[in-house]
């Protein structure tokens, strides 16, 4: 069909954690603008496969914007071009037949390449086993109408609940910063009364994991909550520093 | 209990120090340009004003007390902020192939980029600038009957080698581009934002970076081609 695209892809191949890596061209052809540039990808892979080559690895599970597995920096942007959009559900037409596309790893010393485009983002799950949970007594649930949470924190909650923690704003940093990760959740607990008992703790331990990861200091470039497929905004970071220094003041 | 030390060293520990330190080199640093206007309104009224300052206020132990509180603002700040631009280059040893802008919401900047170019070279300029006036060489005057440095003639006469007052002017958008990103930051550094403030304190930073760095820039171009060279006698600095 007349609107297939032809692409030129540019693509970091890196064959294991300690290999140098380094970009390789590809040209790809029969991309249909309908595609997911995931499914471009798996087209692509398709085709070294026949050839006998070593395709491209990547990330990827729900393929629907939910679960955060997916993640690759395209053109210089975590995510691609859309703002507010996963990778998994970027659309091929947002490119133009002839483009040249950059495809890399996030790249953070917190994420080491395990292989290509896949890294390993282990460290998220160990700053929250430092406090991103609630302790709740076992026994009947509570009545939830007992517990008044106004309209505007329930929300505010709710945004950073939105969190998939696919890591793109530590991609999109450029001090490499979990900032937005960690802030999301620690500012929808601080915003809810189940969160307050373990407050200040877990402000104080999640943040002594990120800094431990050898994630980056923030900066407030801001770039985070661009890419952010959720749109997390880094309000949720002043909220972590006020419960962080409040916290460490006790 | 965590110790202070390991608080302050933390990631948010150490934006919180460039952040308040920031702040307070800020409010300095507006003082100090109200003052330096009075260079417009003639030598006696800026004299009187550096001799106030010096002799005068708290029985001229304020100038001590300013100077050990800007000392210590300029280093914590200094140190905190080179921290910072260390750990970055930790934290992404590997650069990126392309680097891009996402737009949108983003703060990313030339000016929030360069922080540590345009801080390391105010950092000099800080050094030459206090040997420069104020351990700088003076006649004296006498102003209603009190005698006195004449710091504007030091000054007038400074601006008037060309090459000086360029390099104050360059240095002066420097400083204004670091303020750029440098005041909202700061702000958003110590947890003093919100959702509904954000907008304002961000316009607001950068419309006070634009003044502050206005404000300096034009001191020295307008002294280097509108004022009477007084120095020729002193022989300049
Ligand atoms: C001693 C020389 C200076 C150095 C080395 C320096 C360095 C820095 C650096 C590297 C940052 C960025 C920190 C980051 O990336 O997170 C920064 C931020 C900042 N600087 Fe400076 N700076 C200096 C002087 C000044 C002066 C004179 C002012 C004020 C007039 C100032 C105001 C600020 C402000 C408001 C911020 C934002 C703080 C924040 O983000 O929390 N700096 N400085
Ligand atoms: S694969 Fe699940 S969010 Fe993209």
């Amino acid at each position: 069909m007349d609107n297939h695209l032809t692409l030129n892809l540019l693509i970091w191949r890196q064959s294991g954690p300690e290999q140098p890596g380094m970009m390789v061209p590809y040209t790809i052809s029969g991309v249909s603008p309908e595609m997911s540039f995931l499914e471009m990808l798996d087209h692509l892979n398709d085709d070294l496969s026949r050839r006998g080559e070593r395709p491209v690895e990547f990330d990827s599970d729900c393929r629907e914007g939910i679960c955060g597995t997916c993640g690759l920096v395209i053109n210089g942007i975590a995510h691609g071009p859309k703002s507010a959009c996963t990778t998994c559900e970027l659309r091929m037409r947002s490119f133009k037949s002839g483009d040249t596309i950059s495809v890399e790893p996030f790249r953070a010393t917190g994420f080491p390449i395990v292989r290509d485009l896949v890294v390993d983002r282990g460290a998220f799950d160990r700053i929250i086993a430092k406090g991103g949970y609630v302790s709740v007594n076992t026994g009947a649930a509570p009545d939830g109408n007992a517990i008044p949470v106004s309209k505007f924190d329930a929300d505010r909650a709710m945004d950073a609940a939105s969190c998939i923690g696919c890591g793109a704003c530590v991609a999109a940093c450029p001090n490499a910063s979990a900032s937005l990760f960690v802030s999301a959740k620690v500012a929808q607990l601080a915003l809810l009364p189940q969160g307050q008992p373990e407050r200040d703790h877990r402000a104080l331990k999640m943040v002594e994991q990120m800094d431990r990861e050898g994630f980056g200091d923030c900066s407030n470039h801001g770039e985070c909550e661009a890419v952010c497929p959720k749109a997390i905004s880094i309000s949720h970071i002043a909220i972590m520093r006020r419960d962080f220094m409040r916290a460490a003041v006790q | 209990m965590i110790s202070w030390k390991k608080n302050l060293t933390s990631s948010i520990g150490k934006k919180f120090v460039t952040g308040i330190t920031g702040l307070l080199l800020v409010s300095f640093v507006i003082v100090h340009l109200i003052g330096n206007l009075l260079l417009y309104a003639g030598p006696d009224a800026f004299n009187s004003y550096a001799y106030f300052l010096e002799h005068r206020l708290i029985h001229g132990w304020a100038v001590y007390v300013a100077d050990a509180m800007l000392i210590l603002f300029f280093g914590a700040h200094a140190v905190a902020g080179i921290s910072v631009w260390q750990k970055k280059r930790l934290a992404r040893p590997q650069p990126y192939y392309q680097a891009g802008n996402a737009g949108g919401a983003s703060r990313k900047s030339f000016a929030s980029r360069t922080m540590i170019v345009s801080g390391l070279v105010i950092l000099v300029f800080v050094i030459l600038h206090v040997r420069m006036f104020k351990f700088g060489p003076t006649a004296t005057v006498v102003v209603d009957g009190i005698e006195m440095r004449d710091l504007y003639t030091l000054v007038v006469s400074t601006f008037k080698v060309w090459w000086i007052s360029f390099a104050y002017m360059a240095v002066m958008v420097l400083l204004g581009l670091h303020l750029r990103h440098g005041i909202w930051s700061a702000f958003q550094s110590v947890g003093a934002t919100s959702p509904r403030y954000q907008p304002v304190i961000y316009v607001g930073g950068v419309t006070l970076s634009i003044l502050i760095g206005l404000g300096f820039f034009l001191l020295p171009l307008v002294i280097l081609f509108f004022y009477e060279n007084p120095a020729l006698s002193m022989g300049g600095i």
